[in-house]
């Protein structure tokens, strides 16, 4: 039985910011419920008295002294952009 | 003389002795590259003029100068192309170094192109990547496996001399088990991960592919290390690994874990790592029954954990900063919409999906905090074995390379392929897997060994004992 709606594909879409054709939405709708039936094996485990695992290995937290260093160039890091102006990143209007 | 067919410390001895110039090498390498890269769609980028540079430059004296070396593609050289063999980073030449290319180059090391992987390390075939398919050199019809496919692949053909990857759920060890070579993921935190795109953070890990044990441990002890760079890096006192390499395993006591060796096993794949174990009890190691029993859990923890994780890192792949930007945009959110839709392959979109759907409000707890949970329960398996033994083994993947295009419309297939390796990565552990013999269609087997936290040498010394029994790493694919 389906358990993903094709609405439930659409918002996670929306919040994954991706824009999908009406034939992908379908195929993943397909595909992502096979992979959730799958993933709810977990279920079958009682892990009411289980703590999360937060590292792997034991070790507290990495704290650093807050000092001023060295950043890469700007030009640097704007060479990469799509689209830049004047030591800017230049994206498309956000303000109608 | 054939150099590219040549090990690490083989050259490194014709090199120390002056027979030979790190020129040379490097024109053979890239001969072989040029003979055989048509065939297996290894390498993304060959950095010919980049490794010309380096040798002219004038190379610091260290392991591996003069040796060269590839590196899979989604892992920081400065200035040179770092794709992920994705279609959105398909322009990107990074403004820094990571750590390990920096280890590289500092001990000498000759970096001579950015190997093909599956998009953003995503997926066990190297089939998603926008460069288009590896192909397994023992039979080109055949998948390399994944995700570090072209690093597999380009060891395998003598097309390099050695190559690092990166494994995030068995994308070393399972591809170093189809292409017939050695490949290991350190302990989570020996190696760091700046300057490696990430993927799944609390997972990945960078390690070594090469054509021996011996060259493991040698391009082992130039990768690892602490870095203030990246905050899940540890400090620990490292040890000469190729000190390891003894010959010697009497009283090592070896785990077998019941839950690796039933039902889906191919029973080629189980004789020869049988044949495996009989060496290690016949040669004075203790065999011990163990159980892993939440191994049946690990592949659904880790696409939960792991896309999840995927959704997170991904989204900075949104056309501003850097990469593919969609040219058809009218507005800002339509941009991120459209950059996000055209530059991901189908893989990554899935990945991001159901990682978004497992974190999103409602089903928070069901997946992402279960799997946090069911993630400790894996890892108290393993430290409950470890009381008992040394080091576990197993097979690294339930068959032999499969067939291009076999899996590409079963999702959950494909990722059923890394069942053997997932529960190693969310333990944080260190494993290898090296060949242990071949199929009758000629498809070499992968033998993985997984030792403790930081145990290495344990790991080492196991896998080069079992290499001089197994007497095949000389074997090589028809090309």
């Amino acid at each position: 039985m389906m358990k993903l709606s094709l609405d439930e594909v659409k918002y996670v879409a929306q919040l994954a910011r991706i824009e999908f054709s009406d034939e992908e939405l379908e195929k993943f709708r397909t595909q992502l419920d096979a992979i959730i039936g799958y993933i709810e094996k977990m279920n079958e485990l009682d892990t009411e008295n289980v703590k999360p695992t937060s590292h792997v290995v034991d070790v507290n937290n990495v704290l650093r002294e807050d000092e001023v260093g060295n950043s890469l160039p700007r030009e640097e890091v704007l060479k990469n952009a799509p689209c830049s102006e004047n030591g800017f990143f230049k994206v498309p209007k956000i303000i109608e | 003389m054939d150099l590219y067919r040549k090990t690490i410390w083989q050259l490194r001895e014709l090199l120390d002795r002056g027979e030979i110039k790190p020129e040379e090498v490097l024109d053979s390498v890239l001969r072989r590259i040029e003979e055989v890269n048509g065939k297996i769609n290894g390498y993304i980028t060959v950095l010919e003029d980049y490794a010309k540079n380096q040798i002219e430059k004038g190379l610091p004296e260290g392991p591996l100068s003069g040796v060269p070396i590839a590196v899979k593609d989604n892992i920081c050289i400065k200035d040179q192309l770092t794709t992920c063999a994705s279609k959105i980073l398909y322009n990107f030449r990074p403004p820094y170094n990571a750590d390990v290319t920096e280890r590289l180059l500092n001990a000498g090391a000759v970096i001579c192109g950015k190997t093909n992987l599956d998009e953003f390390a995503m997926g066990s075939s190297t089939e998603n990547s926008y460069f288009g398919p590896t192909r397994n050199p023992w039979n080109v019809e055949c998948a390399p496996g994944g995700s570090s496919g072209g690093s597999a692949a380009v060891v395998s053909a003598d097309a390099c001399i050695a190559a690092l990857g990166s494994d995030t759920g068995g994308s070393i060890r399972q591809p170093a088990s189809f292409c017939g070579m050695v490949g290991m993921k350190p302990t989570y935190g020996a190696v760091s991960r700046y300057g490696l795109v990430a993927f799944a953070s609390s997972l990945d890990q960078i390690g070594p592919m090469t054509k021996d044990v011996r060259d493991c441990a040698m391009l082992l002890n130039v990768i690892s290390g602490y870095d203030r760079r990246d905050s899940t890096s540890l400090k620990f006192d490292r040890p000469d690994y190729t000190k390891a390499l003894t010959g010697e395993i009497k009283g090592i006591r070896v785990g077998i874990p019941s839950e690796y060796f039933g039902e889906g096993l191919n029973q080629e794949v189980a004789d020869a790592v049988k044949k495996g174990i009989e060496y290690l009890s016949s040669s004075g190691a203790e065999i011990i029954d163990i159980s892993l029993p939440h191994t049946d859990y690990a592949v659904s923890c880790y696409y939960i954990l792991a896309t999840a994780e995927a959704s997170s890192n991904l989204a900075r792949y949104d056309g501003v900063k850097y990469g593919y930007r969609t040219e058809k945009s009218s507005n800002l959110i339509d941009m991120y919409f459209k950059t996000r839709g055209e530059g991901f392959g189908a893989e990554v979109k899935r990945r991001i999906m159901l990682g978004t759907y497992a974190l999103s409000s409602g089903y928070y707890d069901a997946y992402y905090a279960k799997a946090q949970k069911v993630r400790t329960l894996i890892k108290e398996d393993f430290d409950k074995a470890f009381e008992k033994v040394d080091v576990i083994v197993t097979p690294t993947s339930p068959t032999t390379a499969f067939k291009i295009g076999e899996k590409a419309d079963d999702p959950l297939q494909m990722y059923l392929s890394d069942i053997f390796t997932i529960s190693v990565n969310l333990g944080g552990l260190p494993a290898i897997s090296i060949p242990c013999g071949f199929d009758s269609k000629s498809l070499p087997i992968g033998f993985q060994i997984i030792s403790k936290h930081f145990d290495e040498s344990t790991l080492l010394r196991c896998a080069y004992f079992l290499e001089e029994k197994f007497a095949v790493k000389d074997k090589k694919p028809p090309l």
